[in-house]
C-alpha cells in the first residue's frame, strides 16, 4: 500500500520573510518529481514541511493511502525520509550509520545486516562499511546518506540537494544512483536542486518554484 | 632528606608487601568514591540531557548555578549535610553521620554539578544535524535523545573522569561527615592527613604514592577521552 502527498495551500515565513506563499501540490502516482529553482526559493523549506520536519505557518499537508487520509503519527513519519543537503553523520562506522534507521524500527540484527549490506553495495560503499564515517569524503558523505535512506525502504524518498558540494566524479555517481532508483519506478522520489540541467535528468515530472509557488 | 627517604623506603615496603590495612583504606576510598560517582551520573547525565535538549524555562539560571556549583568548598558540603545529619538535625534520624553512606552523600553532591555541567556541555556541542537526521529517520524523542548523547559520549567520559578525579582526591567533606573513624570511613586522603598529623609518615606517603598514580591513570584517561574527541570534531 503506498503513499501518496497532497500539498495543499501552504504558507511559511521566516522573520516575516515570506518564503512560502499559499502552495500546493499533489503527488498521487509513483515516479521522480524534481523541484528546481534558484537558491533560497523555498525548495528546501517545502521539503521539510512535506517531510513533515517542520510545520507550515498555514495550510496542510497529508499522506494517502488508498484514498484514505493518514493520521500523522510515528508509523507514517517512518514511512518517509528526507536526505539532508549537510548529511549529518555519526560518529561511527558506515555500516551502523547506514543501520540507524532500521534500528530506530527495532529490526532484526539479520535483516539490519542484509538491508544494510544492499544498499551500501547499492552505493558503492560496501567496502568502507567498517570505516569510521567520517573518514569519508564529501561524495562518499552524501552517498551514505542515500543508503541511509534507501535502508528503511521509504514510500516517500525526499532529498534535498543530493549533489552540492560533491565533485564532478561523485554527482555523477550520486545521479547515476538516483536514475536507478527512478528506474525501478518502486516509490515517490521528491529532489530539490539549483541544478537545472540535473533536474531535467533526473525528472519524470519537472517542477519550478518561484515566488513561494510551484509552477 | 633522611626521614623522607626512610619513610619512601617503608611506603614502598608497604604497598609492595599489599599491608591489609593499606588496602582496606584503598578499597573504601574507591567503593566512596565509585559509589558517588556511580550516583552522581544517574543524577547528572538525564538533568545535563533535559537542560540542554528541552527548553526549559530557568534553563541559564540552571546552568549558571551548575557552573558555579562545579566549585563548591568541599568543606562548605561537608558541614552542611553534618548539620542536617547530625543527630539534632533534619535528618538526623536516618543515623548516617560518620558512615561511608554519609561520604557517599557528600562525594555525590560535591560530583553531580560537575558530571552536569560537563556532560551538558558536550552534549550542547554536539553537531545539530543529529537530532535533525534522527528526526529525518524516524526517530522518536526518546531515540532523538539517546542519539544526542551518544554523539557526546567523548566529551560526557571526559565529564565523569574529571568528577571522578575531583572526588578521589577530596578531603574536607568526607573528614567532616565521615569521621575517620579507623577500619569503618578512613579513606586515603583522610588517613594521609591524620598520619602526617602524627608524625606517622610511611602510611600517609605509601597512600601518597598511590593516589598519585591513580591521579595519574585517571588524568591519561582523561587524555585518551579527550583526544578521541578532539580527533572526531576535526573529522
Amino acid at each position: 500500500m503506498s503513499l501518496t502527498l497532497q500539498v495543499s495551500d501552504i504558507s511559511k515565513s521566516y522573520n516575516g520573510n515570506t518564503v512560502l506563499d499559499h502552495c500546493s501540490f499533489s503527488f498521487d502516482a509513483v515516479g521522480t518529481y524534481v523541484l528546481t529553482g534558484p537558491n533560497g526559493c523555498g525548495k528546501s523549506t517545502f521539503l521539510r514541511i512535506s517531510s513533515l520536519i517542520e510545520y507550515p505557518d498555514r495550510g496542510s499537508v497529508a499522506f494517502y493511502a488508498e484514498d484514505s487520509k493518514l493520521k500523522e503519527n510515528m508509523d507514517l513519519k517512518r514511512r518517509i525520509t528526507l536526505v539532508l543537503p549537510k548529511v549529518g553523520i555519526f560518529n561511527t562506522t558506515v555500516m551502523k550509520n547506514a543501520a540507524f534507521g532500521l534500528k530506530l524500527r527495532g529490526a532484526d540484527k539479520a535483516a539490519i545486516s542484509e538491508k544494510t549490506h544492499r544498499a551500501l553495495e547499492f552505493v558503492g560503499l560496501a567496502h568502507k562499511s567498517r570505516q569510521n564515517a567520517l573518514t569519508l569524503s564529501s561524495g562518499e558523505t552524501k552517498r551514505l546518506g542515500i543508503a541511509r535512506a534507501l535502508v528503511i525502504e521509504p514510500d516517500i524518498l525526499f532529498l534535498d540537494e543530493p549533489t552540492a558540494s560533491v565533485d564532478s566524479k561523485n554527482t555523477t555517481i550520486i545521479e547515476n544512483i538516483l536514475g536507478s532508483l527512478k528506474s525501478a519506478n518502486k516509490s515517490i522520489i521528491i529532489i530539490a536542486t539549483h541544478d537545472n540541467d540535473q533536474a531535467k535528468r533526473l525528472a519524470d515530472r519537472l517542477l519550478v518554484m518561484k515566488n513561494g509557488k510551484i509552477r | 632528606m633522611t626521614p623522607l627517604l626512610d619513610g619512601l623506603g617503608k611506603a614502598l615496603i608497604l604497598i609492595v608487601s599489599l599491608n591489609p590495612e593499606l588496602l582496606d583504606i584503598i578499597l573504601l576510598s574507591i567503593a566512596v568514591s565509585g559509589t558517588a560517582l556511580f550516583i552522581a551520573t544517574a543524577l547528572g547525565l538525564p538533568c545535563s540531557a533535559l537542560i540542554s535538549l528541552k527548553k526549559l524555562p530557568a534553563r541559564g539560571l540552571l546552568i549558571s548555578l551548575m557552573n558555579t556549583f562545579m566549585g563548591l568548598p568541599p568543606v562548605v558540603v561537608g558541614l552542611f549535610l553534618y548539620l542536617l545529619l547530625s543527630r539534632s538535625g533534619p535528618l538526623g534520624f536516618l543515623g548516617l553521620l560518620y558512615s561511608p553512606s554519609a561520604m557517599i552523600v557528600a562525594q555525590a553532591i560535591l560530583a553531580f554539578p560537575i558530571v552536569t555541567a560537563l556532560c551538558h556541555s558536550a552534549i550542547v556541542n554536539v553537531d545539530p544535524l543529529i537530532r535533525q537526521v534522527s528526526l529525518t529517520l524516524g526517530a522518536n524523542p526518546l531515540q532523538v535523545t539517546v542519539a544526542v548523547i551518544k554523539e557526546a559520549r567523548y566529551g560526557i567520559m571526559s565529564g565523569i573522569i574529571a568528577a571522578f578525579g575531583r572526588v578521589m582526591a577530596e578531603v574536607g567533606a568526607i573528614l567532616i561527615v565521615g569521621g575517620n573513624i579507623a577500619g569503618y570511613t578512613r579513606v586515603m586522603t583522610t588517613t594521609i592527613a591524620l598520619e602526617t598529623d602524627k608524625g606517622n609518615f610511611e602510611l600517609a606517603l605509601a597512600l601518597g604514592i598511590i593516589l598519585l598514580a591513580l591521579s595519574l591513570i585517571i588524568n591519561s584517561m582523561l587524555h585518551v577521552v579527550q583526544k578521541k574527541g578532539a580527533v572526531s570534531l576535526q573529522r
